[in-house]
């Protein structure tokens, strides 16, 4: 394994890490306030509007420096092979071209794996200069699908086995469980692999100063960056700055630091000018990441009142090069369940390494457990809504755990079945009528997004009155400089319009990767401590000039003034006026008090119509109710909720990667063939948001929505399907091909 | 699955583009410097590239004269977003599959990652920077921050310009309508719904001023 490689593990390893929350350290925070808020908790429009819809809103695509170079790299087109000779010399000699390295020597063993690099003047030069690259292959022996990689005798990706445990867990007696349990029932079931393909594709700028290097990416990271560069160069991480712009999309494909931002650090070192690189589309398709494939079995005891006595199950999945995603979390937590055991197996094979997708694990795990609830309640006999209830828990680990600090699934439940309308369901599976059948399904969510300690933001206050909200963070589209300037506001009683914000670089207070839905409860506990310190200071400076207590003084209409007598005030910019040099204040995210389980929840439920002439489905409508504690704008956390499922409509309905198993190639590394849903294809959404704050996990009571809509939905899709057809598929993507089959062995059996 | 296609555009179809690539030397050799002023590109900059293979060409960007000098290899996007610094207009995929690249040419949408420079000669062309009047932005603009028509915003300069166009031709958009006149625009972030929701509200506040 290459240096930097073991390096993106390691980041990946810190992001679920972070993403579950560390140990809890005990010290107890005070409840959030029972306070009216005038602008948390409403509709606020981005305050970066203006500039995204102008097109002024600069992304790292779109910047360019003087004298800057363009590198580009060449990629092994075989999934498996031994580089025996490369001759760089016709590249080095073609005029524009300013640098080339070899970056590969022995094994490649994926299709899209770095093998030299070029900077030269223009993209056309470093485009000729890589096809000048001579690369002598020897082709070896690849796999590419999982199920070969499995069998006896197949082409080793690795120096060991192809097939790895990953993960295990245990609880209470399966066995013991199985033999008190009066119905057994057990099913199998398969999710695709997935390209994440945010519509910026990855871009990396490097530039030195001496022997300091400042790289502008387009990551969800940038401290993780900055730290994974500085391991790879050899150089310490406080000479190194990663500035991210506006990016776009990034869904897990962005976390940790690049390859191909190592190499243009390289180049750059190398030409001592600005080094740009810009992946392709197809090369986002090949070795940026992906969703890593489940194959998972899950066996049941079940009591016939419909109490689960042992749940059993064995997961195999594949990254590729790199390692599947622990899918069990879902299953070990969710329902009451004393006896739990779990076998999880990563499958190497020769295909680009897997990457945190959106909810990774989650995502497929959700899907076999919400599916097979679904049949199980089929085959007892119980509303499947009804099935869930009588597993319902109050505590983590099947009601084995500590308790949930907050957990409102029940209202999830209540809210949703009442807005779809869940009476409308068929009562057997496959009661849908006519040649177009329809059908409903419910699927639960679960996820962690506690957001992470330590977490630091500054306010800073300006003589006149003008005011900073800082912190390192990154705005992947959820809204963090809106929520950021909104709660700013909100304590310093201005307007979000009035708050200067600054994110996106390392030399801003630390702040954790943008991802596991850990923004929102990271940042915003850490922006609302520091706005509280600006707040208590400006109190006490009114106080002086009131003449009344500082405990007498509140914020609001961009004034300072005596809560008992409000016609006694000071504006706002009088009052910084007395702070003579800018102020910071420094802010942080306090500790999880220990003892309880901090986890968001959420449950969809969808409808769809499924043409069973031509296999086509089609969601209609999708109920999302979620439960993430306070919700500081509602404006932004709807658009997560839309976003979340139309991404998982078009993983249930169309998105695969396919590689030729004869060539190791994948045949659609682009946005025609490789197949995300289009506007023909988002259903009608209705996102609910059950409004209680958790009493402890931070000073706002709030937690994150980043991963959550995206999990449950399709499994949700796949349900309503079921009960519309009466054959569950229990694999996605749904194709025509697959439904019609199924309608087929559905037709043959009866 | 078969998916609905990708809009169809009436003037501007792959034929006519692969059609374009060996027709249009006749019209570059119409162009006179004379249209273009001012100049936003300076000599110096077009002395990189062999003299022998350029063409020159004159059109409007955002209501700017402008005249260039362009490989016949160049795209539109690339001439835009590379010589005429106006970034906006978003590379995505670079092959037509995705509208991020969306501008109008003579009020009608274009995919400018497939179109060739050259062909622009002549016309003219709306990218993103040229919609808002000054400071006050074109309803369909406002309609994306009112409605939250977007998460990360890479893909909203070509879902505005499309939408643009569409209101242009149909002022009264149905749901269906809207769906089928956005479906070559790709919304990664999936925030479609909101889309919708933001044509709808600036097709009413057109209608009404």
């Amino acid at each position: 394994m290459k240096k930097h490689e073991k390096y993106l593990e390691d980041s990946d390893l810190a992001y679920l890490e972070l993403a579950k929350g560390k140990e809890p350290q005990g010290k107890e925070i005070s409840p959030p306030e029972k306070q009216e808020f005038k602008i948390i908790g409403q509709y606020t429009p981005r305050v970066d509007g203006k500039l995204i819809v102008t097109g002024r809103a600069k992304y790292t695509q779109d910047l360019s420096f003087k004298d800057m170079l363009c590198g580009k790299i060449l990629r092994s087109p075989y999934a498996s092979a031994e580089i025996i000779g490369m001759d760089i010399s016709q590249a080095e000699s073609l005029p524009g071209v300013k640098a080339v390295l070899k970056l590969k020597e022995g094994r490649v063993k994926y299709e899209g794996e770095q093998v030299a690099a070029v900077a030269a003047d223009d993209e056309k030069t470093a485009e000729e200069a890589l096809g000048l690259i001579r690369v002598d292959y020897k082709l070896l022996p690849h796999v590419v699908a999982p199920e070969k990689a499995m069998a006896e005798g197949s082409p080793q990706v690795h120096d060991s086995a192809n097939v790895q445990k990953l993960n295990e867990y245990n609880r209470g007696d399966v066995d013991k469980g199985f033999a008190e349990a009066e119905i057994i029932f057990e099913r199998t079931y398969k999710t695709a692999v997935e390209i994440h393909h945010p519509v910026e594709t990855h871009v990396s700028i490097a530039q030195w100063d001496e022997d300091r290097l400042t790289v502008w990416d387009s990551t969800q990271a940038i401290f993780s960056v900055r730290d994974g560069l500085a391991r790879a160069l050899g150089i310490p991480a406080s000479r190194i700055r990663v500035i991210k712009m506006y990016m776009g999309g990034g869904f897990g494909c962005k976390l940790g630091v690049n390859e191909h931002t190592i190499v243009a650090a390289q180049l750059a070192k190398e030409t001592g000018r600005p080094v740009k690189i810009t992946l392709s589309r197809k090369e986002n398709s090949l070795c940026v990441g992906n969703r890593p494939t489940s194959l998972i079995t899950v066996k049941a005891g079940v009591k016939k009142d419909g109490a689960l006595i042992s749940l059993f199950m064995k997961n195999y999945t594949s990254g590729g090069v790199g390692r599947g995603d622990r899918c069990s979390e879902p299953l070990i937590d969710i329902y009451k369940c004393p006896n739990v055991k779990v076998e999880e197996f990563t499958v190497f094979t020769n295909t680009g390494a897997s990457r945190p997708t959106r909810a990774p694990g989650h995502v497929q795990g959700t899907f076999a457990l919400e599916g097979f609830m679904e049949e199980l309640a089929n085959e007892l006999g119980f509303d499947p809504l009804d099935l869930r209830r009588k597993n319902y828990t109050s505590s983590n680990r099947g009601e084995t755990g500590i308790p949930y600090s907050s957990k409102g699934l029940d209202k999830c439940y209540e809210l949703g079945a009442s807005a779809i309308g869940w009476a409308r369901r068929n009562k057997k599976p496959g009661g849908g009528q006519g040649k177009k059948k329809r059908g409903l399904g419910v699927a639960s969510q679960i996820w962690w997004g506690a957001g992470v300690q330590g977490t630091l933001a500054d306010v800073k206050i300006h003589p006149d009155g003008s005011v900073e909200a800082i912190s390192g963070t990154q705005d992947l589209g959820g809204g963090t400089r809106t929520f950021m300037a909104t709660i700013t506001a909100e304590t310093l009683g201005l307007e979000p319009q009035d708050i200067t914000v600054k994110i996106g670089d390392t030399t801003y207070p630390w702040a954790p990767s943008s991802g596991g839905s850990q923004t929102t409860p990271s940042v915003a506990p850490a922006i609302r401590d520091a706005a509280m310190k600006a707040a208590e200071h400006l109190k006490s400076l009114a106080a002086k000039k009131l003449n009344v207590a500082a405990s007498d003084i509140a914020l609001g209409n961009k004034n300072l003034f005596d809560k008992n007598n409000p016609e006694r005030s000071v504006a706002f910019q009088e009052i910084t006026k007395e702070l003579r040099r800018e102020a910071v204040f420094h802010g942080e995210r306090g500790d999880l008090p220990a003892g309880f389980a901090y986890n968001s929840f959420g449950a969809h439920f969808a409808e769809v119509e499924v043409d069973t002439e031509t296999g086509q489905i089609k969601v209609l409508k999708v109920v999302a109710a979620h439960e993430i504690g306070r919700v500081i704008n509602k404006q932004t956390a709807e658009s997560q909720v839309v976003g979340g499922i139309t991404q998982g409509v078009s993983a249930a309905l169309f998105e695969e990667r396919v590689i030729d198993e004869n060539t190791g190639k994948m045949v659609n590394p682009n946005l025609q063939n490789y197949k995300p849903a289009t506007s023909m294809d988002s259903p009608e959404i209705v996102p609910i948001f059950i409004d209680i704050v958790d009493p402890r996990i931070n000073n706002l009571g709030t937690k994150g929505l980043g991963e959550p809509p995206r999990i449950p939905i399709s499994a949700a899709v796949a349900n309503a399907v079921y009960n519309a057809i009466g054959v569950h598929l229990r694999e996605i993507p749904m194709t025509p091909d697959k439904v019609l089959k199924a309608l087929g062995t559905k037709e043959t059996a009866s | 699955m078969e998916k609905t296609p990708r809009k169809k555009r009436k003037t501007y179809t792959r034929r006519a583009f692969l059609k374009g690539l060996g027709g249009g030397a006749a019209g570059t050799a119409l162009a006179t410097r004379l249209l273009g002023q001012p100049l936003l590109t300076s000599q110096s900059e077009l002395s990189t590239a062999p003299v022998s293979s350029k063409k020159t060409v004159t059109f409007t960007v955002n209501g700017k004269k402008v005249l260039l000098e362009v490989e016949p290899r160049e795209t539109l996007l690339e001439v835009l977003r590379e010589r005429l610094k106006l970034t906006g207009t978003k590379k995505t995929c670079d092959r037509g599959e995705c509208g991020g690249c969306t501008v109008l040419l003579d009020n009608q949408p274009v995919y400018s990652c497939l179109f060739l420079a050259y062909r622009a000669d002549g016309k003219q062309v709306t990218t993103i920077e040229g919609l808002a009047e000054g400071e006050k932005l074109h309803p369909v603009q406002q309609a994306f921050i009112d409605k939250d028509a977007y998460q990360c915003g890479f893909c909203s300069p070509g879902f505005i310009m499309s939408s643009v166009a569409l209101l242009s031709k149909n002022p009264a958009p149905s749901l269906a309508e809207i769906k089928a006149g956005l479906s070559g625009n790709l919304c990664r972030c999936g925030n479609y719904a909101k889309i919708y929701e933001a044509v709808a509200a600036a097709s009413q506040s057109m209608r009404k001023a």
